[in-house]
């Protein structure tokens, strides 16, 4: 075996209150692709943040070796400078300018004091050959599909003279033959000796793709696996990822649903004219009453795009359908509307349009409905603090004070605070969008322990998540999505991973 | 104690003080190098007429800012209100109790005019306001072009920035040479100020949130007491409470109640801290911009009135600058230029501030060059914004 290109060797990271990584050793052999695995939040991003120095020498402890030599970097320039290239999962392309302009950005053909644009025109075509990419250089990228917007930041990358390419789930917001396309070309890369390290969630792929996997949890490796000994497979790679058995975290409820349907969606159709493309081609689905329904899907599927599509549709997409809730045909102008029917909203960002970060917990609580806390337009400020506190210990919201700002709190209480928020409304519709990202184990299952709660109670939730086994342990029926359209109706108690992935992906 | 320790204490901001002690460092200042000039009572009386017209603009600049937007428009909306004033009064021969309310609506209108194209079309409110700027600068010049000033001589009109509130005490003999009915009314202020403190600080201790010690807290009541009693005795000494420091301190209550105890307050504070969410709890964004925008509009025309009244008539130069006037007060007291943060109260004391500067420069014969003036203004707009960011900075 030859030496490897890549060691990280007893890497410890610690932030306020949190050890993201722990001892962590990290090896990658030259030429390979590598995996990165685990779960949400088990440090598989802090850890290439470490490597290319985002997070600078000093802040962490522990070795890295590349390419034979102790590297001290002080941030993304010092890696970039060694070789190693990153790509996030978030591109960070220039939408407004042109292809070659951002494939050569940063290395600049110049003559003189000036660019040289025919240049940079003929060098940039070479580099999208290079990935296989068949686009006009001169189009706008804001024009470009997600995956081939994803080609031209490996073809900058590529710009550079790399050693190592490391890419953060980038399959996450691909369809299948964009997919394949990248396989392809990492394949390509490793034959010109490129080292590739993957960060992903699709087992799938790093099951096809992978001579290495590591697997990471908690902040701790836990293996590193041998494609050619036969050891990668899926049940392997989950049992190390989650460490235990999966059904087990999601707590028993009694079914209570009835057969009335409280809400009924019906030949829903949403057209983007900001994108200029529909977004939601004829949907239909039902929710009964005391019922959880599941929407599964990939990231992009329009999930989201459908759970603002009912609620008031804030974004100004061109609706046509019906959508009846209560045995009444609804016609929402605003989310107002929307909360004044009977349905709530828990957005999937709690930081961009969930909560407001710079105010209190009650504060935050009550923002929905303040007619509940004041009379005549004038807050009082004794009921609000008693709701608040009634709302604080039925979601047990772990806070010294009513007072204390959203940003400090953690992940997990920031979640619990947004769906005090939409409980204090008392819908009858609760829309759940990604309720457990970015929280803690501990966190979800209280999460997951209310939301039993409340349909016990008569309220109806829709779920929309894209973990599966929470999918799966959580709704009594699910409806999966794939690029605007319901694929397929499931139910809950018969679904599996396969089935969703499957009609998640057509 | 140094403000390290200060800084540490549980639910003492130092943020929220350091506008006081600046301000009382410029009247100390001030009140020495002028050999106390600056502290006569009829300076003092001055000074808060002077502040009147900016404070209100001030008012309404701050939530303006909260929610993200910014109008240059509102001095020479001033300007052309004034003159619409003195062209009803004068020219047209109007009745005062009429051309005040016509001009009041006029300037909501005005303002709902700029929100317009802000809230539904997105359109930056710098751009939208700056048209306002030119335009209403256009509109001023043209209006006072026959005569180049519009004397008004209304008696009741030039009484709001002129005139004091009658003293219907006055037959009492006791403290002769007094405004009594100033006096009273000071008293009635500390009383309610820290009968309101106490039930704060009761209600808070009651739900376990944070407070500050009750050394602090009697300190604060004693500031709060010996400033309220210094302005209302130096202001009974002159002519009593003239009707502009009325006026200023009703829109002030009036705003900062709507800021702190209204559900539109709460609105407005929500859409500046996140538009996205607020519009997702169900707030129109579009009709806070144009509420706020619309309250700008109206106090440009408050301002306007006080600033014609007080020249008597009106010029084709008045609301020059004021816009930017505001803009400093409501930063100078506070005001987040990212949304969401900042008090009525705080842009009250920005403007005393920035006012208490000018009016003690002017008296001083060192700083009485307007050249020197304006670097010193922008000194202390720069200071006060970098001491705002750096304690907030300091709290996380």
């Amino acid at each position: 075996m030859n030496i490897p290109i890549l060691e990280m060797k007893s890497i410890t990271k610690s932030f306020p209150g949190v050890k993201a990584l722990n001892n962590v050793s990290f090896q990658v052999a030259r030429g390979e692709v590598h995996c990165l695995v685990g779960e949400n939040g088990a440090g598989k991003s802090t850890l290439m943040k470490v490597l290319s120095g985002v997070y600078p020498h000093g802040e962490y402890t522990g070795d890295i070796l590349f390419d034979g030599r102790i590297q001290k970097f002080n941030g993304i320039a010092d890696s970039e400078a060694a070789g190693i290239a990153i790509i996030y999962q978030e591109l960070a392309l220039f939408p407004e300018l042109s292809v070659y302009e951002n494939v050569l950005l940063g290395h600049e053909i110049t003559k003189g004091l000036t660019i040289d644009w025919n240049e940079t025109i003929k060098k940039s075509t070479e580099m999208l050959k290079n990935v296989g990419l068949n686009v006009n250089p001169e189009s706008k990228v804001k024009d470009l599909g997600v995956g081939q917007q994803q080609l031209i930041e490996i073809a900058k990358a590529l710009c550079k003279d790399i050693k190592l390419l490391i890419l953060d789930e980038p399959t996450a917001a691909l369809n299948e033959s964009d997919c394949d396309n990248l396989y392809e070309l990492i394949g390509e890369l490793k034959k010109k000796g490129v080292t590739c390290v993957l960060i992903s969630h699709r087992l799938k792929e790093v099951i096809n793709i992978a001579d290495t996997v590591t697997v990471l949890r908690d902040g701790e490796t836990i293996c590193t696996l041998d494609a050619s000994k036969n050891e990668v497979n899926e049940n392997t790679l989950i049992k190390n990822m989650v460490g235990r058995e999966i059904n087990n975290i999601y707590p028993e409820r009694k079914h209570v649903r009835s057969d009335e349907v409280i809400m009924e969606v019906k030949n829903w159709n949403a057209y983007d004219p900001g994108l200029g493309r529909a977004v939601l081609k004829d949907i239909n689905f039902k929710l009964k009453k005391g019922e959880i329904i599941g929407f599964a899907g990939l990231i992009g599927a329009g999930r989201t795009e459908l759970a603002h599509s009912i609620f008031g549709n804030p974004d100004g997409y061109e609706i046509t359908g019906e959508l009846i809730l209560k045995n009444k045909k609804q016609n929402f102008r605003s989310p107002k509307d929307a909360i004044n029917a009977g349905i709530a909203y828990a957005s999937e960002d709690r930081k961009g349009d969930g909560l407001i970060m710079i105010q209190d917990i009650k504060r935050n609580i009550t923002l929905a409905c303040l007619k509940r806390i004041s009379a005549k337009g004038v807050v009082n400020d004794n009921t609000e603090i008693r709701y608040a506190t009634e709302y604080k210990s039925a979601l047990n919201i772990k806070t010294p004070s009513l007072e204390q700002l959203i940003v400090n709190l953690s992940g997990g209480n920031q979640q619990k605070v947004s769906i005090a928020k939409w409980l204090f409304v008392e819908p009858d519709v609760l829309i759940l969008d990604e309720p457990t990202r970015g929280i803690d184990v501990g966190a979800k299952y209280e999460i997951y322990t209310i939301m039993n709660r409340l349909v016990e109670q008569g309220m109806s939730i829709i779920m929309i998540s894209s973990e599966l086994p929470e999918i799966l342990g959580m709704s009594d029926r699910i409806y999966v999505v794939s690029a605007g359209k319901i694929s397929g109706e499931l139910s809950g108690s018969e679904a599996n991973q396969e089935q969703i992935m499957h009609l998640a992906t057509q | 104690m140094s403000i390290k320790e200060l800084k540490k204490m549980p639910g003492l901001n130092i943020r929220d003080y350091g506008m006081y002690i600046a301000l009382l460092i410029i009247i100390v200042f001030f009140g020495i190098v002028t050999d106390g000039n600056f502290i006569k009572p009829q300076n003092i009386a001055d000074l808060m007429n002077q502040t009147g017209y900016i404070a209100v603009l001030a008012v309404g600049m701050t939530f303006i800012i909260i929610i993200r937007h910014i109008d240059l428009s509102v001095g020479f909306l001033a300007g052309c209100l004034g003159a619409a004033s003195a062209i009803g009064l004068t020219s047209w021969g109007y009745p005062v109790y009429f051309v005040i309310p016509a001009v009041l609506i006029l300037g909501i209108l005005a303002g709902c005019i700029t929100a317009l194209p802000v809230a539904m079309l997105g359109i930056p409110s710098f751009v939208a306001s700056l048209a306002g700027w030119l335009i209403y600068r256009g509109i001023l010049l043209m209006a006072t072009s026959g005569t180049g000033t519009i004397i008004i001589s209304d008696p009741a009109f030039i009484a709001i920035s002129n005139g004091s509130i009658p003293d219907f005490l006055s037959n009492f003999s006791f403290l002769p040479g007094t405004h009594k009915l100033t006096l009273l009314l000071g008293l009635l202020a500390m009383v309610w100020i820290i009968f309101r403190n106490i039930s704060i600080r009761k209600s808070k201790l009651l739900y376990n949130f944070e407070i500050i010690p009750m050394y602090m807290f009697i300190m604060q009541q004693i500031f709060f007491v010996a400033v309220i009693s210094a302005v209302t005795w130096v202001l009974s000494g002159s002519n009593g409470m003239s009707w502009t420091v009325v006026i200023m301190m009703v829109v002030v209550s009036g705003y900062d109640w709507i800021a702190r105890q209204t559900v539109l307050g709460r609105h407005i504070y929500a859409v500046g801290g996140n538009p996205e969410a607020a519009e997702l709890s169900g707030i129109s964004v579009k009709r806070i911009t144009m509420i706020v925008f619309g309250s700008m509009g109206l106090l440009s025309a408050i301002s306007g009135i006080m600033f014609a009244s007080r020249l008597q008539s009106a010029s084709p130069t008045a609301g020059t600058l004021f816009e930017l006037d505001a803009i400093a007060a409501a930063y100078i007291g506070g005001v987040s230029a990212a949304g969401g943060v900042g008090k009525i109260s705080g842009s009250l004391i920005g403007a005393l501030v920035y006012m208490s500067l000018m009016n003690g420069m002017n008296l001083w014969s060192t700083t009485s060059d307007a050249s020197l003036q304006y670097i010193i203004r922008g000194l202390v707009l720069a200071i006060a914004v970098i001491f705002d960011v750096a304690t907030r900075k300091a709290k996380r």
